[in-house]
């Protein structure tokens, strides 16, 4: 006869209330879990979505992720050129919060060259973008309709296609436009501005007596033409030949002034070593800081309950009861309880995590080690129960 | 063969000068199919008497014989499985009837056999002939917090018999129920020992509660201080 079932039987009630307690601390632990894998995900989609071998950045920083680099677009031919590159694509990141329909609206911009790649890894809905100027493709994640227009910078632009869960290392959904739009709507200044650097270059020229007002007027638009081009990228990517070696490659770009060569595995590196194990390390914290509560709290429990218990132990002992009897029914009733709490918190986070506002990544593996350990904190918890009910004199059973 | 033999049982709490004797000297013989009551008042040792008796309170000095074992002989004997005398030989009743609030009628006494060894199937046929037998067939499957007084002391009286024990030890059986299910347990008692050739020992206080009982024990300050009965 299973007395842990039937006395779970007798007070449903309560253990399915304790039960749903511990199964939404469990459930915390899980998102907990997500989170971090989300965080993970999160951080590598733009780097995963976008193929490349090397990351061509500006010389002495981590990359376009990490920190701010700007390199001129032309470096791409170059790059091009060196052996055992394939192919070289620019790319241009920026984060971008506007207010639209009254609320602040935040999204991840990245502008790519048409004939490149680097661009949308897939289309779920509509088209790529086709034309040079005014079209972009979002992640699902902006909630935008094929069609809806956006304002950035001076221009309007439609929504052509929509793309699956594309986000930024920082979790911001992701939005694509062409290179020459993104280099725009990052680059091109303000015509105030225009006018008013034009003048201060005139003013400067002019102060220089060498100069023939030819030279100057010569001097003054080449200049103007410099500080006005948008002709700057945050990285160009590239992808190898089959069979081409990458340090070499990475080795033969890096003697280049103002450029540094990050192969692929380096960028994931600098972005899941440098920007989230910080966040990691807290998330695992939280993680055990929960854990160690659930046991303390399944430990009261089966405590209390063998404590109410006493009675029914002493008279089991008294007519002859094994021990294992005794704590069978205690471990068992402790184990059930985190089953069915583990269950109650797997059922409520896969309802829910598509809702959470930032992704979460249920893996089977972690699940699998949080079951086990769950287990293994019952059967600890227990411990104390058993050791009480153990020690319960079968005298006790007489008496009023 | 005795079912009890009890030899200058001792029972000593304490050391030294806070030493407490709480039973002294207790010498007797139950046969088989005996009900014999130990009345005493509170703190007379009646209660140390029974649990010595039922391998519950090691006796500091004395012997005790079960069923023609020997079990104690100043203090238990080496190697002694209790667990296994108190499951076989045994019979309990209590007070306030000690069922298992979690388990049915049936149930509570199916488990006393279950403990013993029994296949489901053997302990429920055995539990519900028993149950039976104590008019009780219609509260097979009610929890005992549905059962009355007397109904509840009476699915106990068919746990302590689950297992055919040669001796029943009772701890005021009747201290729960009123007058008239009290003297109803008693005589069930009485039958139960003639029918199962069972030695029946009831502790209580209440003197109403032990007629027809074959002999008495009563008990002060831990001495027994009269034998009335049939000898």
């Amino acid at each position: 006869m299973n007395l842990a079932i039937r006395d779970i039987r007798y007070h449903r009630g309560r253990f399915i209330l304790t039960s749903i307690g511990l199964g939404l601390l469990l459930g915390v632990v899980m998102s907990m879990g997500g989170i971090y894998r989300g965080l993970f995900a999160d951080a590598l989609a733009t780097l995963n979505a976008t193929g490349a071998d090397l990351w061509v950045v500006q010389q002495d920083t981590n990359g376009p992720f990490a920190e701010n680099s700007r390199i001129p677009e032309d470096i791409k031919y170059r790059i091009a050129a060196v052996p055992g590159v394939a192919k070289a694509s620019p790319l241009s990141f920026q984060t971008i919060q506007i207010d639209r329909l009254g609320k602040p609206f935040r999204f991840f911009l990245i502008g790519y060259d048409l004939h490149g790649f680097g661009g949308p890894p897939a289309i779920i809905a509509g088209r790529n973008i086709r034309q040079k100027h005014y079209e972009m493709v979002v992640a699902k994640g902006m909630k935008m309709q094929l069609g809806e227009t956006i304002r950035l910078g001076l221009h309007d632009y439609t929504v052509v296609g929509i793309t699956g869960k594309m986000v930024s290392s920082s979790g911001d959904p992701a939005a694509y436009v062409s290179l020459a739009d993104a280099q725009e709507i990052q680059f091109k200044k303000d015509n105030n501005l225009i006018r008013n650097e034009r003048a201060r270059i005139e003013a400067k020229l002019a102060g220089i007596e060498t100069l023939s007002p030819v030279q100057a007027k010569f001097l003054q638009q080449n200049i103007s033409a410099i500080t006005e081009s948008t002709h700057t990228v945050n990285t160009v990517v590239a992808r190898l030949e089959p069979g081409a070696n990458l340090q070499e490659v990475q080795e033969r770009i890096g003697r280049w002034n103002h450029f540094r060569a990050i192969s692929d595995e380096g960028q994931k590196t600098i972005l899941t070593k440098g920007m989230i194990e910080k966040a990691r390390k807290q998330l695992g914290l939280f993680r055990l800081i929960l854990l160690v509560i659930s046991a303390v709290i399944i430990s009261l429990i089966i405590y209390t309950s063998t404590l109410d218990k006493i009675k029914v132990i002493a008279t089991l002992k008294l007519i002859g009861s094994q021990n294992r009897v005794i704590i069978g029914m205690i471990l068992q009733q402790s184990l059930l309880m985190g089953v069915i709490a583990y269950g109650i918190g797997y059922a409520l986070i896969s309802l829910t995590y598509e809702k959470f506002p930032r992704r979460i990544v249920l893996e089977a593996f972690d699940l699998q080690v949080l079951f086990v350990i769950v287990v293994a904190i019952c059967a600890i918890s227990s411990f104390v129960g058993i050791r009480k009910a153990l020690q319960v004199e079968p005298a006790e059973a007489l008496g009023g | 063969m005795y079912a009890i033999e009890v030899e200058n049982l001792t029972k000593i709490y304490g050391k030294g000068v806070t030493a407490v004797t709480a039973i002294a000297d207790a010498t007797f013989q139950i046969e088989p199919g005996e009900l014999v009551a130990i009345l005493g008042p509170s703190g007379s040792g009646k209660t140390t008497l029974l649990t010595a008796i039922g391998l519950i309170n090691e006796p500091t000095h004395g012997k005790v014989v079960i069923d023609g074992a020997v079990v104690a002989d100043g203090g238990w004997l080496p190697g002694l499985d209790l667990k296994r005398i108190r499951r076989e030989k045994l019979g309990f009743i209590f007070q306030a009837h000690n069922l298992i609030p979690f388990l049915t009628a049936l149930e509570n006494v199916m488990i006393a056999l279950e403990i013993n060894h029994l296949t489901r199937t053997e302990a429920k046929k055995r539990a519900t002939e028993l149950l039976t037998a104590l008019k009780l067939e219609h509260r097979l499957d009610n929890f005992p917090a549905a059962l009355s007084g007397g109904e509840a002391q009476r699915v106990a009286i068919a746990r302590a018999l689950a297992n055919r024990p040669k001796v029943i030890l009772a701890d005021e059986p009747t201290a729960a129920l009123d007058t008239e299910n009290g003297k109803n347990v008693m005589v069930l008692l009485k039958e139960l020992a003639v029918e199962n050739h069972s030695a029946i020992l009831v502790v209580t206080h209440d003197h109403r509660m032990v007629e027809g009982f074959d002999r008495i024990f009563e008990v002060r300050d831990g001495v027994i201080v009269r034998e009335t009965g049939k000898n």
